[in-house]
């Protein structure tokens, strides 16, 4: 009940921050740019909107992650809104929780919007519903629940723009660390293996939530893999929110 | 005294500067706040009132000291529940109309639905807020802010309230009620514990006084204990006499049209100066004999400080 109160007024909060819609605004702009991307391409333009679409999906709901969720906390520290919060029965988790699910519930609502926008453009392709898209959008959301969990966690500590800078940097490198894979392939043996080893387990891969090129190519998605996605997804979050709690709980309100 | 509140040995520091060298802020606090009493907590700003009670509210943990509010630990829920808290310049979320506010604080105490819109009606009512319920804070004026803060202190009828400066940014009308509310709330039985540095507001209300001054309470108890009814000197304003006939017998002398102000500290000196205008034929508009208010307890304190 109060977890879920506070999600709901994070939720009403983060619906009326006007970015949020600049960035659908853009996220729109980009799916009608893959029309134009495909008009250019040799082959399968279908193929080409796919892609450029999901991609536009991820990053723009990442981009709304990042800037609305490393606010949400600090901006309750800063207008001390927090103090009257706090000084009512609820715990520290409860309220960090409370913030996380009213973030979580606003880019679902943020996301299905795009996915419905990029659903009509598709269709006036295809003439039919890609109902194979929603698999690939449930894994951006995963990863959207993950970038969300690292936002507050920075935010815990940290002001807005540094959090923003931390948390895209830990968007990058999530999708860039699947190059330490192929260079463990490489390294013979010994010390620099087990390093580059012991580097990727702790870096976050969040490529493992990408599966654009199997619903381009309509390749099949096995069920093992989704759940590992998904299952990597949950546990990498609870942590990185058990992380975060236990900064909020024992931090001072100056 | 039934304890409401009770504080011992809080002592709180924060790491500031480069060098993260360590402030003492709360050296050593300790007192006992009665059930049903308006407690003052006075101090200059800086002194470590509002540091105090972001301890009491579990905002910043002290390093050392006991805390027990209402008999039970102040960090548990239970405490919590019976607390009401209003801090110093209130900014809620803007966003929000009134009753919205003040709805979203009800979920937390976990008050039902019917009883939730009941009690919003009434402290909308209390506050003087009833028509702005649908105003959105933003529009609110400081005045304003500080009675929606009121009213979201008082949702969960609590056993005792903490005020941050209550009476700061209001206009005297608004001060007045707010005044009203907090007697209001200790004629129920309420426990009220007000941080302020307004003294006149203070010495009206007060039943008990703390004043701390650099983390440290220098005095403490009750207000007509603590300022002594000693005369300290008389205000008289007359008429009909020469400016030259007062000059020795005042500490101070003003004229202003035919009446002349005069501050007599001897007592000696006043009835030389009730005679003189007995004899003179002139005229007294005015006496009045000045006693000790907290202002200057207060001043006297802080400068031996």
């Amino acid at each position: 009940m109060k977890i879920k109160a506070i999600a709901l007024n994070t939720f009403r909060e983060a619906i009326r921050d006007r970015i949020l819609y600049v960035i659908i605004f853009f996220a729109a702009v980009c799916f009608l740019c893959s029309r134009v991307l495909a008009l250019l391409t040799i082959g399968d333009q279908v193929k080409i909107i796919t892609d450029v679409g999901l991609a536009a999906l991820s990053f723009f709901g990442a981009l709304m992650a990042i800037l609305v969720g490393t606010g949400l906390v600090y901006k309750e520290i800063d207008k001390k809104t927090l103090y009257t919060l706090l000084s009512k029965p609820i715990h520290r988790y409860q309220f960090l929780l409370g913030k996380y699910l009213g973030m979580i519930l606003t880019l679902f609502v943020m996301l299905f919007l795009m996915t419905i926008l990029f659903l009509i453009l598709l269709f006036f392709h295809t003439f039919k519903l890609e109902w194979q898209i929603f698999a690939a959008v449930f894994l951006i959301f995963c990863e959207l629940c993950l970038i969300t969990a690292v936002a507050i966690l920075f935010s815990c500590f940290s002001t807005p723009i540094l959090s923003s800078i931390y948390t895209l940097s830990f968007y990058l490198i999530g999708h860039l660390s699947w190059g330490l894979e192929t260079l463990i392939e490489k390294i013979n043996s010994g010390l620099g293996r087990a390093l580059a080893r012991a580097l990727y387990t702790l870096l976050p891969d969040l490529e493992n939530f990408n599966i654009k090129t199997e619903i381009v190519h309509h390749l099949p998605i096995p069920p093992e893999l989704f759940l590992f996605s998904f299952l990597y997804g949950f546990c990498y979050s609870v942590f990185i929110l058990f992380l975060a709690v236990l900064i909020f709980r024992r931090r001072d309100f100056i | 005294m039934v304890e409401a509140l009770k504080i011992t040995g809080l002592h709180k520091s924060f790491k500031t500067g480069f060098l993260l060298k360590k402030k003492k802020i709360l050296k050593g606090i300790s007192l006992e706040v009665g059930q049903g009493e308006i407690f003052g907590y006075l101090g200059p700003n800086g002194a470590g009132k509002t540091t105090t009670i972001k301890c009491l509210l579990g905002l910043i943990f002290p390093e050392r000291g006991e805390i027990r509010i209402l008999g039970q630990p102040y960090l548990s829920l239970s405490a919590k529940e019976r607390i009401g808290f209003l801090p110093e310049n209130p900014y809620f979320y803007d966003y929000l109309t009134a009753s919205e506010f003040l709805e979203f604080y009800s979920q937390l105490f976990q008050i039902n639905k019917t009883e939730r819109e009941d009690r919003i009606q009434d402290l909308l009512r209390i506050v003087g807020l009833e028509k702005s319920a649908h105003l959105q804070l933003r529009k609110f004026s400081r005045g304003m802010l500080q009675r929606i803060g009121m009213a979201q202190a008082l949702l969960n009828k609590p056993s005792i309230v903490f005020l941050d400066e209550p009476l700061g940014g209001l206009d005297p009308l608004g001060r007045k009620e707010i005044r009203d509310i907090i007697i209001r709330l200790r004629d129920e039985g309420k426990t009220v514990f007000l941080s302020s540095h307004i003294l006149q507001d203070i010495e009206m209300i007060c039943d008990r006084v703390a004043i701390i001054v650099n983390g440290e309470i220098i005095n403490s108890g009750r207000l007509q204990d603590l300022v002594s009814e000693k005369i300290h000197f008389t205000e008289v304003i007359l008429s009909g006499l020469m400016e030259e006939q007062l000059r020795d017998l005042s500490e101070s002398l003003v004229s202003s049209g035919d009446k002349i102000f005069l501050k007599i500290t001897d007592e000696s000196k006043l009835e030389e100066v009730l005679q003189l205008v007995h004899s003179q034929k002139g005229k007294i508009h005015s006496l009045i004999p000045r006693t000790e208010t907290l202002e200057d307890l207060f001043v006297e304190m802080v400068k031996t400080k």
